[in-house]
């Protein structure tokens, strides 16, 4: 394979296009990435303790050296999240995938973090984290057995080992990180990002008050 | 004294890690602790010395008869040739009903006449819903639905991966039988019975 | 071990029940009281202006001390809301004393009972918070699932949620014209919210706390050789490692030490009283194994015993035995966990951790073997179990697999814990003396399991109410008296080897019994209550007692009501006391001790 098929949005002299500099060091970027990656102490629910069950004795996460889970955001690169997410909970969360640096993974595991899971109809229930903070790999599950956690994992391994040193987002100058607008709590859940549609429907709303007590008048 | 209890403690890891040591010289002559099938049962039984490690992916823990992860759906073996075999589920609604968190949708078939054929034609379970609860699988009265042990589902999008259609759902029985022989062939027993019994009140 | 104080309870069998005699005694001083006369309920009618009177009366004149339940009722067809209070004897054991107080739905104002027993704090603000029931003379009342500013009273029943389908599951869509949808594509928003109608966003900036940091500040009196320090207050959670889950506390330092606490929670409140208000009767059981989920068999047996009182069925003699099998085996492994934790707590992070899950793991293949999975075990049946004990466990015949497990691989590990962690004098020097909590305290407090235990109450469900066959078994309540972080360690320390104890003459039974019914009746998927009414189950759960209310309408269904008495919700009601004037570390210490498990905290 030549770097040029590999990258071609970078220009090669051709002289050194068939040098396998890229791919090797590509090799070597993500063969040290995907062996330390360091995920979050982060429980939720009932799947944090498949998660704590797969980093202790039987499963051994550290053989994948994952085994370091970091207590704070700003050590982490991935970001299990283990349990069902609540309205209460989730700006937390997406504060907290806001501090982690790049190059920054999100696991989701359980049925309860990839949709809402049985708990789906609740009314404090968020229905798939991946409503508010991207996921790169799902693991379903009610809950996955530790196992069923690791196969996730060595799912995202061979995710990383598909990304290549050249267009990664984070070395790029445009892309700062991607900061997430933190939701709030008022009657319910606000996703920012969602205020025009509420503010619409609420003059909408209005209007059609304002109308039916014109035609009642 | 001060500082016992730490070096108790510290004995404690250090036979630990001694008896991995040891088993790990028992086993080399029989082909070694790791990655061998004898060494993980017994390592995984209440015999097991030392480390209970279990080298997931290339080791395997057996799954129970009796575990459930997702629902499947059982169907004959498919004839040589073709896809699939025909269904056993008869759309009657029970694990419809029994569910839980209702992640069961069935859609009957419908004969030409309009009435009610009995199989489904579509059959949906959505897996960001469904707690591996089992009661489908416990009510079915016709068998027709099962837990499966196969755990290694993760993926990379759940927009259309994680709602299972009746093609993704439908395994054939041999699968069954070599997930869980021992319950397919108590199951096959009481089916037998079941018919048995039937054609005796037919002969009455 | 030393100090190791182990009573037994006497059985004495008193001249009349306590229930009724209190009763008699209540009704007579109060005129005005009269019994629930709906078919199938019991307790007494009180009206809200006496409440606070009766209740006094029945604590210090009656002898029941202990208040162990507090939830509310939607009665909306009579337009009433009910709160119901569940009060027991600790000291003669025995059934509840159940008081009711009906009050107006538009206006619902009822006396707190929180100047009486503190313990109805937290469980008076659920209510509050759920249903909108507004206790007068209640020092805090705010929301505590749910967050200020949220609209309305959830578990009222003409509140509905964005994702609201039926009133009864199953639903209609489901089958026999089952078109497959996700339930945010029917929402405008594309999520699980709904707005009231022409509400308009303003004021987004406000941060909805402001109402927990006030008052957080202390003033402390100081003299002038002290050195002139300032007040902090910081948040410990929802993340942080050492809070067992999403649990937050709000806490104000003075340099290290804990002036003033609030517990936050709410974090993990996944609706599981409203959604089990829908659910079918036998649709409850996989929901309460997500509870507690360290100890998924014990939620089940609480709920099966409650809904059994309903059914009225007979549970086979084999079942039984299965189920103190099950329930004991999973006392071991809980126990065995929260002292892994506590430890990690401690600072002894992971080590005892990764010894003590081998022994859990081990106790898990089992559930798996049986149940089918490890944690979510959903295995008992209203009238039995669902299945029977499997063939083999990890390639051991099963029998042979229970009689090693419980005579050889536990009371190993109970040892090996006893040489490292109880002799260990680091560990003692960091929970002696740390998080006290006198008898009195933890009575009034209502806490319950090992924190009542370690106060010098001898109080176990098993013993003062028993169920299933715990009265012909043989074991003794561990207890001790001087309520701090060590005492509850040894309780339950002590408790395994009394579960031992217990296994060990369970096994002989489970033998004699082979090959006996494990279920009342045929498997039925369509659970009807025949005569409706009201039941409470409680059981003894490794964290303390488990209550379920449950009430049904007859011919029902599903619940109309369905209350979790949860013991971990309850036993954070004395947090701030057992922690005031400690260090920030031994903080974490007392909430390691109390055992708490955020999915039953918040339900």
């Amino acid at each position: 394979m030549t770097a040029k098929e590999l990258a071609p949005d970078i220009a090669i002299p051709e002289e050194v296009a068939d040098n396998v500099f890229i791919t090797s060091l590509n090799t070597i970027y993500n063969w040290s990435r995907r062996n330390s990656i360091w995920p979050m102490v982060f429980g939720l629910a009932c799947c944090a303790i498949e998660m704590i069950c797969a980093a202790s004795s039987r499963y051994d996460l550290s053989r994948f050296g994952m085994e370091v889970f970091r207590a704070t955001p700003r050590q982490s690169d991935l970001m299990i999240v283990s349990g069902t997410v609540t309205k209460k909970m989730v700006p937390t969360i997406v504060r907290l995938y806001n501090q982690m640096p790049e190059p920054r993974y999100v696991l989701s595991m359980g049925a309860c973090a990839n949709g809402g899971g049985p708990f789906k109809e609740g009314y404090n229930v968020v229905d798939g984290i991946d409503k508010f903070i991207p996921v790169d790999v799902y693991v379903p599950g009610c809950p996955p057995t530790p196992q069923a956690l690791i196969h996730g994992l060595i799912s995202l391994q061979e995710k990383i080992d598909q990304q290549s040193i050249t267009n990664v987002p984070w070395y790029s100058k445009d892309d700062p990180g991607e900061f997430l607008p933190i939701p709030v709590l008022g009657p319910d859940l606000i996703d920012m990002r969602q205020l025009d549609i509420i503010r619409a429907e609420a003059k909408a709303a209005e209007k059609e008050d304002a109308a039916l007590a014109e035609s009642a008048e | 004294m001060y500082g016992l209890g730490v070096l108790k403690g510290l004995g404690i890891t250090l036979k630990h890690f001694f008896r991995t040591f040891s088993d790990e010289v028992k086993w080399s002559a029989k082909g070694g602790r790791y990655y061998n099938d004898d060494a993980l049962a017994v390592r995984q039984s209440l015999k097991t010395e030392g480390a209970i490690t279990v080298m997931y992916p290339e080791e395997k823990l057996e799954a129970p008869e009796r575990f459930r992860f997702v629902p499947f759906l059982v169907m004959d073996d498919p004839a040589t040739g073709q896809k699939a075999g025909k269904d056993w589920c008869t759309s009657c609604g029970i694990c419809a009903k029994v569910c839980p968190p209702q992640c069961i949708w069935i859609e009957r078939g419908k004969l030409p006449n309009g009435r009610p054929k009995p199989e489904p034609l579509n059959f949906y379970i959505d897996i960001d819903i469904c707690m591996n609860c089992g009661y489908c699988a416990e009510f079915c009265p016709f068998d027709a639905i099962k837990m499966d042990h196969d755990f290694e589902i993760a993926s990379y999008d759940r927009s259309a991966a994680h709602i299972h259609d009746k093609e993704r759902l439908s395994k054939p029985i041999s699968y069954w039988r070599s997930i869980a022989p021992g319950r397919a062939a108590d199951e096959e027993q009481a089916r037998i019975e079941e018919e048995e019994k039937k054609k005796k009140k037919k002969r009455k | 071990m030393a100090e190791t104080t182990i009573e037994v309870l006497e059985n004495e069998a008193p001249a009349m029940d306590p229930v009724e005699a209190a009763v008699s005694a209540l009704k007579e001083q109060f005129p005005e009281l009269t019994d629930d006369a709906r078919p199938n309920y019991s307790g007494l009618m009180v009206p809200a202006d006496k409440l606070l009177e009766v209740a006094q009366n029945l604590r210090d004149e009656q002898g029941f001390n202990y208040l162990s339940s507090v939830t509310g009722v939607d009665l909306i067809d009579d337009g009433k809301l009910e709160v119901v209070y569940h009060t027991y004897n600790l000291d003669k054991g025995g059934s509840s004393v159940v008081l009711k107080t009906q009050v107006e739905r538009d206006n619902p104002n009822v006396p707190s009972l929180v100047p009486l027993w503190p313990g109805a704090d937290f469980q008076e603000r659920e209510a509050y918070d759920l249903l909108g029931i507004n206790f007068e003379g209640h020092p805090d009342l705010r929301r505590i699932l749910m967050w200020d500013g949220f609209e309305g009273y959830p578990l009222r029943k003409d509140w509905k949620e964005a994702y609201y389908e039926e009133d009864h599951k199953p639903f209609g869509s489901r089958w026999p014209g089952g078109e497959v949808f996700r339930a945010e594509e029917r929402n405008l928003y594309g999520k699980n919210v709904a707005y009231p109608r022409g509400w308009m966003p303003q004021n987004l900036d406000a941060d909805t706390d402001d109402e927990i940091y006030a008052g957080m500040s202390v003033n402390r009196p100081k003299s002038k050789t002290d050195i002139r320090t300032d007040q902090v207050t910081v948040n410990i959670g929802p993340q942080h490692p050492s809070t067992h889950g999403v649990f937050r506390m709000v806490v104000t330092m003075d340099g290290e030490t804990v002036l003033k606490l609030k517990p936050v929670m709410g974090y993990l409140h996944r609706n599981h009283e409203k959604i089990g208000e829908r659910n079918t009767f036998l649709g409850n059981i996989p929901y309460t194994d997500r509870l507690d989920y360290i100890s998924s068999m014990s939620n089940n047996h609480g709920y099966v015993l409650a809904i059994e009182k309903l059914l009225g069925s007979q549970v086979p003699e084999r079942a039984e035995w299965i189920r103190i099998l099950m329930v004991e085996l999973t006392r071991i492994v809980n126990h065995l966990w929260s002292i892994g934790f506590l430890i990690n707590d401690l600072g002894a992070f992971q080590t005892a951790m990764l010894y003590l899950t081998i022994e859990r793991e081990l106790v898990l293949d089992f559930f798996e073997a049986a149940a089918g999975s490890r944690m979510m075990c959903n295995y008992m049946r209203f009238g039995g179990l669902a299945f029977d004990l499997p063939r083999e466990v990890r390639g051991q015949e099963t029998t042979a697999f229970l009689d090693e497990l419980v005579h050889t691989r536990l009371p190993k590990i109970l040892d090996e814990l006893d040489t490292f962690l109880t002799g260990n004098e680091i560990v003692r020097e960091r929970s002696v003396g740390i998080g006290k909590m006198t008898r009195e305290q933890a009575i009034s407090y209502s806490t319950c399991g090992p924190m009542l235990r370690a106060s010098g109450v001898q109080y176990d469900v098993r013993r003062a109410e028993p169920y299933s066959y715990y009265d012909q078994l043989d074991f003794d309540i561990p207890v001790r008296y001087n309520g701090d972080v060590w005492d509850r360690y040894m309780v339950r320390v002590m408790e395994m080897h009394e579960s031992l104890r217990i296994l060990r003459q369970v096994l002989p039974h489970l033998k004699a019994t082979k090959g006996g019914s494990i279920l009342d009746g045929k498997p039925q998927y369509n659970v009807r209550i025949p005569k409706g009414g009201e039941a409470y189950g409680r059981v003894e759960n490794p964290k303390g007692e488990l209550g379920y209310y449950v009430t049904a309408k007859p011919k029902g269904t599903n619940p109309e009501r369905y209350h979790i008495r949860a013991p971990s919700f309850i036993n954070l009601t004395p947090l701030e006391l057992m922690s005031v004037g400690h260090k920030v570390a031994d903080l974490v210490v007392v909430l390691g001790s109390i055992d708490i498990v955020l999915g039953e905290t918040d339900r």
